[in-house]
This record gives C-alpha cells, structure tokens and sequence, in this order.
C-alpha cells in the first residue's frame, strides 16, 4: 500500500500543452507515471508527445475523466486561473466518480482565490486537494512508480518511510537524508507553503498511521501559521509510528515573508522555537539540523525496535 | 506589501466606509493649508510609516541622532502647534517597537479633523490560515496594543469567521457589534460599515485590514480612525493601480531588484551571503549557519527555475552587502540541474570578480557534472558535499564560529 496514490495511479495533466505542464508530463511518464493524457480549454483533440508515448488532450477535465477513468489531476495553469481549474477538477471528480486526487504545483495563486477552492474542495466529501504550491505526491514503485509533481524522481526508491513537507527542496534533502541509511519512502507528500492550502499536515500524518506500508514518517515544517504545533498535539494521541520533525527558519527575522507566502512570523507567533517545543512535548524525535535528520531517523527507528 | 493609512482611508472613503476627513502632506506647508482647509479646530497630525506603533514612537535627528519629539501621532489645538509638530514630523526619524532601531524616515504626514470620541474599539479583518476563512476580530480595548489584549484578557476579543460561499451574513455583524456592547443607532452604522470593510477586503485582495481605533463618536456614528491595510502580493497581476500606491520609500532598494529578477532576497544582519534554491531549503541552510556559529546576511531564495543570468544578479545583489565576509551557495536541483547552476556559478565568480570565499554543495540532478565543472575551474570555489560540511566550511574560512 501506499498513501493516496498508487505506483500505477492513472493521471491527467491540467495545463498539458503549456510549457510548464508538457516539460513536467514529459518527466513524470519517463519515471514511470501511468499519464494517460491532459486538457487544455480550445485544444482537444489534440495530441502531445511526451517522448516515452503521446496522449491525447481534451478540452474539460470532464472529458479527460469520462474518457480515461483517471484517479489523479495534477494542475500546472498559471496563477490567475489555478483556482478555478482546482474547482473544475472537483466538481468533474464529484460528477463522475465521487472521488479523486487534485494535485496543484502552480505558485503564486492569490490566497482569496484559495479560499474559494478550498471551501469548494471540502464541499466534496471524495475530493482531495495537495499543494498550491508545493512539489507534489510522489510513490515509488518497484520499477518505476507514480511521481505527481515537479520533483526529481531518480533520488528516490520505494521503502517504508513516509515524508510530509511544506517545501520543496528541503524535501528532497530530507528524501536523500532517509537514503543515506538505506532507507526508501512509501509516499512523499509536499502539503506546500501557501497560508491556505488542501491537505495538511494532520491528513498525511493520519494517512501514514493507517498505511501498513509505512513505518516511520518524516515532518518537515516552516515558519508561519500553527499548524506544525497542531499536528504534533494529534500525533501524540493518534499517532504510534516514530515521527522525526525538522522546521526550517530558526533564523528567520519576525515580520519578514521568508519567500513562501505563509512563510512568515507575525505577532510573535508561528516561530520556530514554538514549533520545536511541540514536537518534543509531543514525542517526535527533533533534528534541528537537516543533515542530520537521517542520523535522528535512525535512532528513532531503533529505539522502535524497527531496526 | 503594505499602503500608507492614508492611502487606506481613500480606499475606506470611496467604498463608503466612514472615516473623517483628512488631508496627505509632504512639506510643512502642506500641513498648514490643511489645516486651513479642513476648518477643524482641533487636528491629529499623524507621522505616515509603513510601521504600527506610531503614536507611542518617538521622532529622532537623522543627523545627530538626538530625540526631536516624542509620539509620532500629535492632537494639535491650533495653526501654531500643527506647525510645531509637521516640523518635528518631516524629515525625522521615526522608531516605534515596529520599525526596530534604525527607525524609519518620515516623508508622509496625514492632517485629519478631529471628533468627539465616545469610545475606541479594536477591529481587524485577517485570513485565518488554519480556518481557511476570512476572520473578523474586534475589542471593546480600542487603542490598546491587541497582543497585550489577547495575552492579557483573551475573552474581550471577540471573532466571527466568515463562510466564503455566503460571505459576511447580516446575523454575523449584529452579533458582533452587540458583544462589543453597542445599540441602537451605533449598532446600525457597525452593521453598515462591516459589511462594507468586508467588500473592501474582497476587492482589494488584502491579506489585513486593521483599524485601531474604531471610534463610536457622541452622536453614534463608527469612524474608522486608523487604516492599517496590507495586499496580497500574489493578487497583484489584478490590482494595476496598486503601483501608484507603492511607496518605494518604505521598501528595501534590494528587495525589489531582486523581485524584479524572480528572486526572493530578505537581507540581515549578519556577514555570511547565502545562495540557496527554494524557501525551505534557504531557511534551513541560514539555520544551519548559525547552528555552525556562523551568521547569515541573507535569505535568497533563486527559484525553481534560475537560469546563470539570475544566479549573477543573486551573486551581485548579496555582494552589496558590505558586511558580507564568505557566500555559501546550496543547490539541491530538481528541475534545476547541477551543471547549469555550476556554469551560472563560475561566470557570476568571473564577471564579479569576486573576492570572498565561495563554498559550493551541488546535490540532485547531475550533480557529478556540475562537480566536475567546478572542479575543473581554476577559481577559488571550495566545494562540499552536504549542506553540514558546507556550512562547516563557510564558517571556517571566515575566521568565525567555533
């Protein structure tokens, strides 16, 4: 098992013929992605080669679902209409199968269109939203796997070690960090570093306990907002599998929006201090220090007698 | 990014949300017309900063650092004092316990009429990140510090959070207004104003409106005394007359060369320049300086995306920085490859020619070419293999940390 994408999870591309979108399909169906094509409003019919195969692109996202049975959309439109292609994918999701995935790479979305997309998604009990902003889902496979998103599938390898992140680089640190013991990932999730995003940290933390897969997870947060204190509050009561925590900008100066929008310190509140102290009152085993967090899994997995 | 309050106020004005009248200067005799023109007896003369904390601030000499006044925010009771305190305004340093302590020029000053104050009221209109909504928060504590409000006496502040498929519904306004103890007359203007504070927020994309105070006057009528707005930068792309409202003034010079290049640069105190590709990652490698006993200058964050045009321009913004004594830069590349950041890297070195030490890790995709390039390069470029060892590394060949 995995967490809600499995390695042959089938996919859509929302933005395909863009350049964003045809560069990234391009990557995922070379990892091994099962892509099974895109839509772009004015261009279905068409087709779009992505080296390993071409798929063909449909005008709605209604039609790419009704045609391809897809469980997935991964949306890379730009900022101004991101929000309303998160909401098409919901509703199309909703209509036809009840359920789905929405996976939203696309940064700089205005937070009130967030708002709006998010309220619509939660409308829609079967509906899933990932990111905005953040590096997408990946679960890899015995051969291949499904990689969602823009992150660089060749540092990864399928294992028992769920990761759930805000950023995007730190995350792939924190993937070679696990590799460093030999360690591969079940699922690794970046949540994003917009103020209001989907899925959150809780989600992913409850998503890993119930996965048989997983073993251990990794949480890396940021600066801003309380939701890094509220997880680990739940963990401690939910969650029986060895958390190791890590939260970037220590160093970051109050009142100053360290590049993630969400990513910044306001009335004192959302520092990193503040989220160290819950994670340790909470029991997650805390590097302070990224490199080391490899070093820290290892001794929380031993200490579980995983080891 | 954030407006003047008098900038607010126009915004409040035109949407219909009361404020009193009021006049932007930037000369002292600027202020005197006002004054003459608003035909109030008495006027607040309020220093215009991108800055809370005004009134409880103090105005210093930029040229001998001596205290000119106290209070950035002055009640003048005639032509003579309103002369006074513009003098003592303009040109000055202000520093509240938001600016820290370089302080900031003063080049703004608002002249607005006074009115009889029955009470003051805190208001705030924010998006909560953990309720996913737009949340209204008010006091009975107007004027106050509302941290102090929410430390001391969390139980007078009260909040309503607004559903963004109804938006602010009417039962939601009265509710408020009568935990904040008002009736009758008052109680209907709180309605009217909220609910068009509440359209401003929507169309100007804010991110926070805060008004303290809000003022009942004797008559019952709610006046919005201060403007505290800030916008979603995100939003901009819509907002084309938010560009007339940008003070340049009240912005960091390098921050917006650096945005302008699709750079995310915050500038700091300490002496170590950081080159780092993504926002997480660039914090934790500023945490990881400090960790080594070092100190960061900044936080540059080159993007997804950069290309060796913007690692130069990243290299040479961190490079005005005079205190900068050694650059760490730290690539993990995913879309980015290695090699590009390697050559972006050398050419920054050979076009700048730069004098401080330089440690490169390269992590990700090819990073064995993009080792091997810097390698092969005979500039002064010490590589290193994990984001420890680099901060290690950095640290050391400044002379600093343990």
């Amino acid at each position: 098992m995995s967490v809600w994408i499995n390695e042959d999870a089938k996919v859509i591309v929302q933005g395909i013929t863009g350049r964003q979108g045809l560069f990234h399909a391009t990557k995922m169906a070379e990892y091994g992605t099962n892509l099974v094509g895109g839509c772009t409003p004015g261009k279905g019919g068409q087709t779009v080669d992505l080296g390993v195969r071409e798929v063909p692109v449909w005008d709605s996202v209604e039609d790419a679902i009704k045609a391809t049975d897809a469980d997935a959309s991964v949306v890379y439109v730009p900022p101004p209409f991101a929000a309303g292609a998160i909401m098409e994918a919901a509703e199309a999701f909703d209509r036809i199968k009840g359920e789905g995935v929405i996976i939203c790479i696309t940064e700089g979305i205005p937070t009130l269109d967030m708002v709006k997309a998010v309220a619509y998604v939660d409308d829609r009990p079967g509906i899933r939203l990932i990111g905005p902003n953040c590096p997408g889902i990946i679960t890899p496979g015995d051969t291949g796997g499904a990689k969602i998103g823009i992150m660089p599938g060749h540092i990864h390898a399928k294992g028992r070690i769920g990761i759930v992140s805000k950023s995007g680089t730190l995350t792939y640190e924190a993937v070679a960090q696990t590799m460093s013991i030999n360690e591969g990932q079940s699922t690794c999730i970046g949540i994003g570093g917009d103020p209001v995003n989907g899925t959150g940290f809780i989600d992913c933390l409850a998503a890993f306990q119930a996965d048989s897969q997983t073993e251990a997870i990794v949480m890396i947060g940021e600066i801003g907002g309380s939701a890094e204190e509220e997880a680990a509050a739940w963990a401690k009561d939910n969650v029986t599998k060895p958390i190791v925590g890590f939260v970037a900008g220590a160093t970051a100066p109050p009142g100053k929006r360290m590049g993630h929008a969400g990513a910044i310190i306001s009335g004192g509140k959302g520092t990193a201090a503040e989220k160290f102290a819950a994670f340790e009152e909470a029991g997650i085993h805390v590097a302070r220090d990224p490199s080391e967090i490899g070093a820290v899994l290892k001794t929380a997995l031993e200490q579980a007698g995983l080891l | 990014m954030n407006i003047h309050e008098y900038q607010g106020k126009q915004l409040f004005r035109d949407a219909g949300v009361p404020v009193l009248d009021g006049v932007h200067c930037t000369t002292v005799g600027e202020a005197l017309t006002a004054y003459d023109n608003l035909g109030s007896k008495v006027v607040a003369v309020k220093s215009q900063i991108h800055a809370g904390g005004r009134g409880k601030g103090n105005l210093y000499c930029p040229e001998t650092g001596e205290l000119q006044m106290e209070g950035g925010v002055k009640i003048a009771f005639s032509r003579e004092e309103v002369e006074t305190y513009a003098t003592n305004i303009l040109g000055h340093i202000l520093i509240t316990k938001q600016t820290g302590e370089e302080g900031k020029l003063v080049r703004n000053l608002y002249v607005e009429s006074g009115c009889d104050i029955a009470h003051e009221y805190y208001l705030a209109m924010l998006v909560d990140r953990e309720a996913k909504s737009i949340l209204i928060m008010a006091s009975t504590e107007g004027g106050m510090d509302i941290e102090e409000v929410a430390e001391s006496t969390p139980e007078a502040i009260h909040k309503i959070w607004i559903d963004p498929n109804s938006g602010l519904l009417p039962f939601q306004s009265r509710n408020l207004g009568a935990a904040l103890g008002l009736e009758g007359g008052a109680l209907k203007s709180f309605m009217k104003m909220l609910s068009k504070l509440h359209s401003v927020f929507i169309a100007n994309d804010c991110t926070m409106v805060e008004i303290n105070p809000l003022v009942k006057t004797v008559d019952n009528g709610i006046i919005a005394l201060d403007a505290k707005v800030g916008f979603d930068s995100n939003a901009e792309f819509r907002h084309k007359d938010w560009d007339d409202m940008r003070d340049m003034g009240e912005e960091d010079e390098a921050e917006i060369r650096a945005s302008e290049a699709g750079l995310s640069y915050v500038k700091l105190d300490g002496n170590i320049g950081c080159l780092v590709n993504g926002a997480g990652l660039a914090m934790a490698t500023m945490d990881v300086i400090k960790l080594k006993g070092g100190d960061p200058a900044n936080f540059l964050d080159v993007g997804g995306g950069a290309n060796e045009e913007q690692v130069t321009t990243a290299f040479s913004i961190i490079l005005e920085d005079p205190n900068v004594k050694g650059i760490l830069v730290n690539i993990f590349g995913g879309i980015m490859r290695c090699d590009i950041i390697a050559r972006g890297v050398i050419a920054a070195v050979e076009n700048l020619g730069l004098e401080v030490p330089l440690v490169v890790r390269l992590a990700g995709t090819n990073v064995d070419e993009g080792k091997a390039i810097l390698a092969e390069s005979t500039l002064n470029i010490h590589p290193a293999d994990d984001l420890a060892a680099g901060a290690q590394r950095i640290v050391e060949l400044i002379g600093g940390g343990e």
